[in-house]
């Protein structure tokens, strides 16, 4: 490992050492690729694999969406739309979204944010990544089947009845949670134990606090539902009778088990969406962080709180009176914590010498679509509201405004920010812009209307529907089109980026967090030597340099000395 | 993370200290835990749930479990538990040989918690003590005579597996079922198994296959095999194992309980995944073996045989709930 000590730094004339010896090309083949135990790497091979599953996850969207452009039959049959949107959901959460930002940007960043060579458990890293790829492939392997048609979230008695391939999908999210699992695990040991010398807890990014709010409930919840398919499984394959009326068991257990992860996975998802913008928000207003400790403390807020309001999925399945009173105040709570982060990004704004690049356009994005995100979920907390919104259009439009509108628009931004770091390449500003105002005005379009939708009384994940609807179906469908071709423009320049991008400056943004003290591709080993952490949101320590076309540390221009 | 040169070999590239090597393995293996904790957490929650909304099942069906195997596997555990924080100290101070006879009785342990175990589920597999779907306490009995050999078919497999099936027609009568019954009232079910040891032999004709039974040179067996519950007419006997309860109070004779395989369910549940789990550190056991007897570690070095202790007395953990939550029930 410490070989390429000798080559790093001896490169030839003409071309600076970065690129003779970088992360990317420090070992060459498909091999050394596929047994790495560089989180960069590992980063990297996640997010090719995530960007696949989004592109899968999005087809079935836009067929899901295509058939809802005429009440009845459009392009396919009931059964096979079931199985869209099972697929659509199912493949959406588990493959893309959960690992998304922690596993893909996480692992590329993490490390280098704490001036580490890597992640605690290298081999552990590269095993959540094989864990994840076995997790996929029985996804696969059932849409091959013929699919799943239980919506993804598996509700008994309906899953254990259905005639669909319940099991393979199952067993695969099943090791999916492993991966994640060994992913948070992970996360946290290197947090606690691999920080450099001057980074105290609250001299950490914000993002390594989001990234280790997420860990905790990673490591916490997912077990809950790793036991949960498994009972499910064994419901299924050998009828064990728990979650079967039939044989005395209580579907509604089911739910309780299935939400209590899966509603922390929520928080799983939209957690390390708030770091990326905490890090996107300070260096493109050029101010320091604003209220860094309540930004901090409210992701471990949010987690802890997060494990408390899983009852508030099951408000019409018959829970008692005081259970249904409870989990409505401790979901208002919730709120709480996410306005504070929200206030905290307003406040950094404000005054801010605020540059419009595109990870900033997905940061305000974000800021607006998680806002009505999040406030149209108080509505589905008060429970006289949710009893005519449960399970309609609303409640999808909702969580389509916290999971898209938060967690991928947030994913956007970071991989914008954090892209030039990745490939030494910069993309088009000006395209970058057009996407991302597609991306905006499509998702609005799609899902502002399903708020209408569904306050009228559109079921969700029905078939048909009265023609009552039909022209809110269009304009959604609509929208849908043009989220796609957004997506379209952003897979085309940032390709066009990697093949013919202008090289990037090790710093293009001007941030400060330590990941932006390594040459435009970091080397192998991340940094020769730990850097002595700073303010990670203080950019007096950077400016301006016209010659490079990016920032330049004061330190380092100084004296190179300091860094020791 | 400067200075290379001074990285023994089992240090990471990306550790400073060996220290700081052990913390985070030691962290990263108490969070694993705590995972598991919760895995298990899930299924100890279903028990909570359903016996709290069904005490009656647990305090029926529970007797059909044999307390003196729980209770011998919870010795063996408990032992191997010891040997393995022996073994670990062992490391710690480099004595290398001691280590691999330690882990060596651990692994045997392991071993001889399988075997009961077997013996307990080859049992309940026999008599239909199942779960859900699986559940036909009577197909056994079906098997040899049908349902009216039901409470002393106990006896009637543990004898007539290996001798003589026929046993069981003579061992059916009702006097058996009764005697049963009343010893488990003398006694209010402190142990159910041995209680069904003698109770037949009160019963006259199946004293015989009992006496027998030590021949099939696994007296264990004997023991577990608790009659099953009854089904259909022979269930007068059971009144005695549920005196105090009488849910289904109906004229015709069904005392069971009804669902009472919910038990059994969940019995095969959380015995089956923990099952998994001794087998899971019973695997790392042999691989740290192996690489003591490689000589892998030292008194500096010998972070995997803690960590794998740590993972083994969890697993022994799990068991010393489960026993008294299963086998001990009311």
């Amino acid at each position: 490992m410490s070989a390429n000590h000798t080559t790093y730094g001896g490169g030839t004339p003409g071309a600076p050492a970065w690129e003779q010896d970088n992360y990317l090309n420090h070992t060459h083949g498909l091999k050394s690729w596929l047994t790495t135990l560089d989180h960069k790497r590992i980063g990297l091979m996640y997010l090719i694999c995530i960007l696949a599953s989004f592109l899968l996850g999005g087809l079935f969207a836009l067929l899901v969406r295509t058939e809802h452009l005429t009440p009845g039959r459009t392009i396919v049959d009931a059964d096979l739309y079931n199985q869209y949107f099972t697929l659509h959901g199912a493949v959406m959460i588990f493959l893309f979204i959960i690992p998304g930002i922690p596993a893909a940007l996480g692992n590329f960043v993490l490390p280098l944010m704490l001036g580490a060579k890597d992640v605690a458990f290298p081999r552990l890293n590269l095993t959540s990544w094989y864990l994840w790829v076995i997790g996929a492939i029985f996804s696969v392997v059932t849409i091959a089947l013929g699919g799943v048609d239980t919506g993804w979230t598996f509700y008994t008695p309906y899953s254990t009845t259905t005639a669909t391939h319940v099991i393979p999908v199952t067993l695969g999210v099943f090791i999916l949670g492993f991966s994640s699992i060994f992913t948070g695990l992970n996360f946290i040991v290197t947090i606690h134990k691999l920080r450099p010398k001057g980074m105290t807890w609250f001299k950490m990014p914000l993002f390594l606090w989001a990234v280790y709010a997420t860990a905790l409930i990673q490591v916490l919840a997912t077990p809950v539902l790793g036991i949960t398919l498994l009972l499910l499984i064994a419901e299924r394959a050998m009828g064990i009778g728990i979650f079967d009326p039939a044989l005395g068991g209580d579907p509604v257990l089911f739910q309780h088990f299935f939400w209590f992860y899966s509603h922390p996975a929520v928080y799983i998802m939209i957690l390390p969406a708030m770091g990326v913008i905490s890090e996107v928000i300070a260096p493109f207003s050029r101010k320091t962080i604003f209220g860094y400790k309540f930004i901090a403390y409210s992701s471990i807020a949010i987690a802890a709180f997060g494990f408390l309001v899983w009852g508030h999925h099951m408000f019409t399945s018959g829970q008692s009176a005081l259970g249904n009173m409870l989990f409505s105040a401790l979901t208002f709570s919730v709120s709480i914590p996410s306005a504070i982060k929200v206030f905290n990004w307003l406040s950094t704004m404000y005054k801010g010498s605020i540059s419009l690049k595109t990870p900033m356009l997905y940061a305000l994005a974000f800021m607006f679509l998680f806002g009505i995100g999040g406030l149209t979920g108080l509505f589905l907390g008060a429970l006289a509201v949710d009893v005519h919104l449960h399970d309609t259009y609303f409640v999808v439009a909702h969580f389509h405004y916290v999971m898209f509108g938060g967690t991928v628009i947030a994913f956007l931004a970071g991989l914008h920010y954090w892209w030039p770091k990745m490939f030494g390449r910069m993309y088009s500003e000006k395209w970058g812009a057009v996407a991302c105002a597609l991306i905006f005005i499509g998702f609005n379009v799609t899902f502002f209307t399903q708020f209408v939708l569904g306050s009228q009384g559109m079921p969700r994940r029905y078939y048909n529907y009265l023609p009552m609807y039909t022209s809110y179906h269009q304009i959604s469908t609509v929208g849908s089109y043009i989220m796609g071709l957004g997506f379209v423009i952003c897979a085309i320049y940032l390709a066009h980026s990697l093949l013919a991008g202008k090289k990037a400056a090790a710093n293009p943004w001007g941030s400060v967090t330590l990941e932006w003290r390594t040459p435009p591709i970091p080397p192998h080993d991340n940094f020769d030597k730990t850097p002595l952490a700073g303010d990670p949101y203080d950019y007096s320590q950077v400016r301006w340099d016209a010659k490079t076309g990016g920032y330049v540390w004061v330190d380092e221009q100084s004296s190179a000395a300091v860094a020791g | 993370m400067s200075g290379h040169s001074s990285h023994p070999d089992y240090l990471g590239h990306h550790y400073d200290t060996p220290e700081q090597q052990f913390d985070s393995g030691s962290l990263g293996m108490w969070l694993f835990l705590a995972t598991e904790v919760l895995l298990f957490a899930g299924l100890f929650c279903a028990y909570a749930i359903y016996r709290s909304h069904h005490p009656e099942i647990f305090l029926y069906a529970h007797q059909y479990l044999d307390k003196n195997m729980g209770a011998l596997n919870t010795a063996v555990l408990i032992f191997s538990s010891f040997t393995m924080a022996m073994a670990v100290r062992m490391a710690q101070l480099g004595k290398n040989n001691h280590v691999v006879t330690l882990l060596t009785i651990t692994l045997l342990c392991g071993f001889g918690f399988l075997g009961v175990k077997k013996v307990e589920y080859e049992a309940k597999w026999k008599h239909g003590l199942l779960w859900g779907k699986k559940f036909h306490p009577e197909e056994h009995s079906a098997g040899a005579h049908g349902t009216e050999a039901l409470h002393d078919a106990g006896v009637t497999t543990a004898a007539g597996v290996t001798t003589a099936a026929g046993v069981a027609t003579a061992a059916g009568g009702a006097g058996a079922s009764h005697d049963t019954g009343a010893s488990h009232d003398a006694a209010a079910m402190p142990a159910g198994a041995t209680d069904h040891g003698a109770a037949p032999a009160t019963g006259g004709s199946t004293a015989a296959p009992v006496g027998i039974n030590p021949a099939n040179a696994d007296p264990m067996a004997v023991r577990s095999n608790i009659a099953p519950p009854p089904a259909g007419p022979a269930g007068l006997a059971e009144n005695a194992f549920e005196p105090k309860q009488k849910v289904n109070s109906h004229a015709t004779p069904k005392e069971r309980p009804s669902n009472v395989h919910i038990f059994f369910g969940i019995y095969f549940l959380m015995t089956g995944l923990h099952g998994v789990h001794v087998i899971a550190g019973m695997s790392a056991i042999a691989w740290v073996l192996w690489r003591t007897m490689k000589g892998h570690f030292s008194a500096q070095y010998s972070t995997p045989v803690h960590l794998v202790g740590l993972y083994w007395h969890l697993v022994d953990l799990v068991w010393i709930y489960l026993f008294p939550l299963l086998y001990l029930v009311g």
